[in-house]
């Protein structure tokens, strides 16, 4: 090993990492699949969902903003984290208006695909039923904030990525949007192409006349659950 | 989302002589230098001038910063403080807590109400007046206040606030924003905040020259100073209680071209009001503090965050940083020491309680959003500019001065073994004698009942919000950080005072604040009030208050920074020290919904206008 690679554990595996990863990056790397929604490999993390809290040496933390260091001790698929996780993931669902069955993302959405896997069965907390605009402005892409989850992953691709900064929040707390930069998404610089528009976790910004190509029941979430991708470079590696 | 332009409409007879928006703005932007940075500054400026930060406005700033009005939108959104939308001439917001409502705020609002013509939370038809509720003002001694654009009114009465209502009307000529930074209604606000020193201790409070402690400190190296405070057990005062010594070590081993010291004066802890104190009777000594610091740390910059609330002190506050200069404490070669430049600029605040966290505060002193950061990295490491910055709490910094006029071992020996020194406690609610008291680490629950005058106490809350709900069991607690840990809120609530209700206020009041970053706090705030209020609504089973322990400890375990991991403290000290409330509450049943069958059906049976028709019995 050279002097900038160094292991730590994560629920008892030994994972490798080179100086400058995430314990989120490290663990996908290795096939081991810790939980998240806001992260997304090509963009800066942001901390926002907390799906991806991890024990790390005893105490909680974000696996997707923490540096790995060698000889950390993380803990990750323990009960306990998975039915926090499972809150947070619920507590997204009511706080916005998701009607899965009659949603475009429905089997490639990242939130439903985490509700299947965490065990979210039926819900146990209040919905919240906000009112939420729509942006359909756009001849090509579609805004529906009702299945926003402030996740920034928009926010962040377009002004780091697209360098256009079209997104940004509006407002805090409870009442914090997702708002473009003018009065409506068609006076904004963005482009179907954008990254921006590609990120999106949920249904919240979409590409219009798409929706039905790939039919339901054949998805990307259909087929296997989320995080299957990577934990099959793990039985890859073992093999 | 932006509003339909309103900019061509005007409000008020002068706006028709006013100069264009963009050209405001221009010249705003330019008196900041066209600082990104400055952009808190920058829209406060503007608001002053144009009364709200229109659409044009954070075009126009946009424009001559070079960047996106979304990013402007972002950041002007998240401030109380800051209007996107035209609001009265004078802003009225009287501050709304548990110690204010008992001391009658709800009925001097209604006064305000009454007097202006604007609902409670709206503008009066003339466009004069919008009265409004505000979280706590620093002032929980002297309810009921409010804020009168920049001008503190304390100990209100409604007759008085139609009063002043009267008085305001007639003074229409004067300046429409009385108090903000550069006005001249500082005496007003000076003779009507009341001194609330309540009890002087032998550190904070004691006699001692301006500057002796720079002078001091200037005698030894710098590595020296900062083992002082390590060899003082210096604890941060804000309620933390970091190793101060460690912090500014931490700090000063990180390599960087600059250095920063920050003075947290977010004084925003409902029923928190002693560094309002310090920096109006001993401001020199917080300032020698810094001066301290900045030696200590090698830097040359120093930053005040002076929360919005208290924007009358600026004036005040401006005026002996410039003594300060005059007098060779700050500047080049401060105190004669060559090569030892030390300057502090003062920020101010908007309205916001998070920016009390030192992550969110730095945030806001770029001129963002006050959305606290990931750590690491730290703040020590890179904290404002990305630069290593110390943030301590004001008190913090009164201590540094103290311990360099005294020694450490004078310091050391007040106060326990863990927590060294006095500690200020801001001390209000059902109390005879509220006020600030400097009392010695250590002290109990009881004892400080006793010393205020306060022995009937039923419960007792320590730290504010965020801290601990105290029952009589447990008054013989010790106040310090190895016990009963405070950032100096002590609100004390006599017979007769509902637990649950004061816990429903407070569970809002992060409600408030949240600042919506991350999902633990953002949703579970406001889910956690829900639940409570199914309690105290009675409609509350055993079930229901299992799911609120389980959902408080999630919001508490997940969240990202110190407000979500506090913010079901008032539920969960509650559920912990008065089971016996909880209890009387239950109903039997194993379920009951949240709502009646006739509130569900109220929106309607409004949009019908009848009740619903009876079932006929078959």
């Amino acid at each position: 090993m050279s002097e900038d690679t160094f292991t730590f554990t994560v629920d008892g595996i030994e994972i490798d990492a080179v100086a400058g990863q995430t314990i989120i990056q490290a663990c996908d790397a290795a096939g081991v699949y810790i939980p998240r929604l806001c992260h997304h490999p090509d963009l800066e993390p942001a901390g926002h969902c907390r799906v991806c809290t991890c024990k790390i040496d005893g105490r909680r933390s974000s696996a997707c903003t923490m540096p790995a260091a060698h000889g950390m001790v993380v803990e990750s698929n323990t009960a306990e984290l998975n039915d926090d996780r499972r809150t947070l993931i619920e507590m997204l669902f009511v706080e916005g208006n998701h009607f899965c069955p009659s949603c475009e993302m429905s089997g490639a959405c990242e939130l439903q695909a985490l509700g299947y896997r965490l065990g979210l069965t039926a819900p146990t907390l209040p919905y919240l039923w906000p009112e939420r605009e729509l942006d359909a402005t756009h001849p090509d892409i579609f805004i529906d904030r009702n299945r926003c989850i402030l996740c920034s992953r928009c926010i962040r691709a377009s002004r780091m990525v697209d360098g256009k900064s079209v997104f940004g929040f509006e407002g805090r707390g409870i009442h914090m949007r997702l708002n473009v930069d003018a009065k409506t998404l068609d006076d904004t610089a963005i482009a179907a192409a954008d990254k921006a528009v590609h990120v999106c976790p949920v249904g919240c910004i979409v590409i219009k006349r798409t929706g039905y190509q790939t039919p339901y029941g054949r998805r990307r979430f259909d087929r296997t659950p989320i995080g299957s991708d990577i934990e099959a470079r793990r039985a890859r590696r073992k093999g | 989302m932006m509003a339909p332009d309103t900019e061509g409409q005007a409000t008020t007879d002068s706006s028709l002589l006013a100069p264009p928006v963009a050209a405001v703005v221009d010249a705003v932007v330019e008196e900041f230098g066209a600082d990104r940075g400055r952009l808190l500054d920058i829209v406060q400026a503007v608001q002053r001038r144009i009364g709200h930060i229109s659409d044009a406005a954070v075009r126009a700033v946009a424009t001559a910063l070079g960047i996106h009005a979304v990013e402007v939108e972002d950041m002007v959104s998240f401030y109380a403080f800051l209007d996107r939308e035209p609001k009265g001439r004078i802003r009225i917001r009287v501050s709304k807590t548990p110690m204010s409502l008992m001391k009658g705020a709800a009925e001097v609002a209604q006064a305000f109400a009454a007097a202006t013509g604007a609902a409670i939370g709206g503008t009066s038809p003339d466009g004069e007046f919008t009265v409004q509720w505000t979280a706590d003002i620093g002032m929980a001694d002297q309810e009921p206040s409010a804020l009168i654009d920049g001008t503190v009114a304390t100990r209100l009465t409604p007759a008085e606030a139609a009063a002043i209502v009267a008085t305001l009307r007639q003074n229409r000529a004067g300046p429409a924003l009385l108090l903000f930074p550069g006005s001249d209604g500082q005496s007003i606000s000076r003779a009507r905040v009341g001194s609330s020193l309540a009890r002087s201790g032998p550190i904070v409070f004691r006699q001692g020259g301006r500057g002796d402690g720079v002078r001091a400190a200037l005698t030894l190296p710098r590595d020296s100073v900062t083992q002082e405070m390590t060899k003082a057990r210096l604890r941060g005062r804000g309620g933390a209680g970091f190793p101060t010594g460690l912090k500014w070590k931490l700090c000063q081993q990180s390599i960087s071209a600059a250095h920063h010291v920050v003075c947290n004066a977010d004084e925003g802890e409902p029923g928190t009001f002693k560094d309002r104190v310090l920096l109006t009777e001993i401001p020199d000594v917080v300032l020698d503090g810094m001066t301290i610091a900045g030696y200590a740390i090698g830097a040359r910059h120093g930053l005040i965050y002076l929360r919005g609330e208290y924007a009358y002190l600026w004036n005040s506050l401006q005026a002996v940083l410039e003594n300060r200069r005059r007098l060779g404490l700050l500047g080049s070669n401060v105190c004669g020491r060559e090569g030892f430049d030390f300057d502090i600029r003062i920020q101010l605040g908007a309205g916001a309680y998070v920016c009390g966290e030192e992550s969110a505060l730095i945030e806001s002193l770029e001129g963002k959003r006050g959305a606290p950061r990931d750590r690491p990295p730290f703040p020590t490491e890179r904290g404002y500019l990305h630069q290593p910055t110390a943030v301590d709490n004001v008190e913090t910094f009164a201590c540094v001065a103290r311990i360099m006029e005294m020694g450490a071992s004078w310091f050391g020996g007040h106060g326990t073994r863990e927590s060294t020194g006095t500690k200020l406690l801001s001390v209000s609610g059902d109390c005879p004698h509220p006020g600030v008291y400097e009392v010695p680490f250590g002290i109990t629950v009881n004892d400080l009942l006793d010393l205020v005058g306060a022995p009937q106490a039923e419960f007792v809350q320590v730290g504010g919000p965020s801290g601990q709900c105290v029952a009589p069991k447990d008054f013989g607690r010790r106040i310090a950080y190895e016990d009963l840990s405070t950032g100096g809120s002590v609100i004390v609530f006599g017979p007769g005072r509902d637990v649950l209700d004061v816990a429903r206020q407070f569970t809002e009041f992060f409600v408030e604040e949240s600042c919506g970053w991350c999902t633990p706090c953002r949703v579970g705030t406001t889910l956690l009030k829900m639940n409570l209020e199914k309690i105290i609504g009675d409609r509350g089973t055993l079930a229901d208050v299992t799911a609120l322990e389980a959902l408080a400890n999630t919001v508490t375990r997940m969240s990202r920074c110190g407000l979500g991991q506090t913010a079901a403290n008032p539920i969960l000290t509650t559920m912990r020290n008065f089971p016996q409330a909880y209890e009387a509450r239950l109903r039997p049943e194993l379920f009951l919904p949240r709502v009646t069958l006739r509130e569900a059906l109220a929106e309607a049976v409004e949009i019908l206008g009848r009740e619903p028709m009876a079932e006929e019995d078959t």
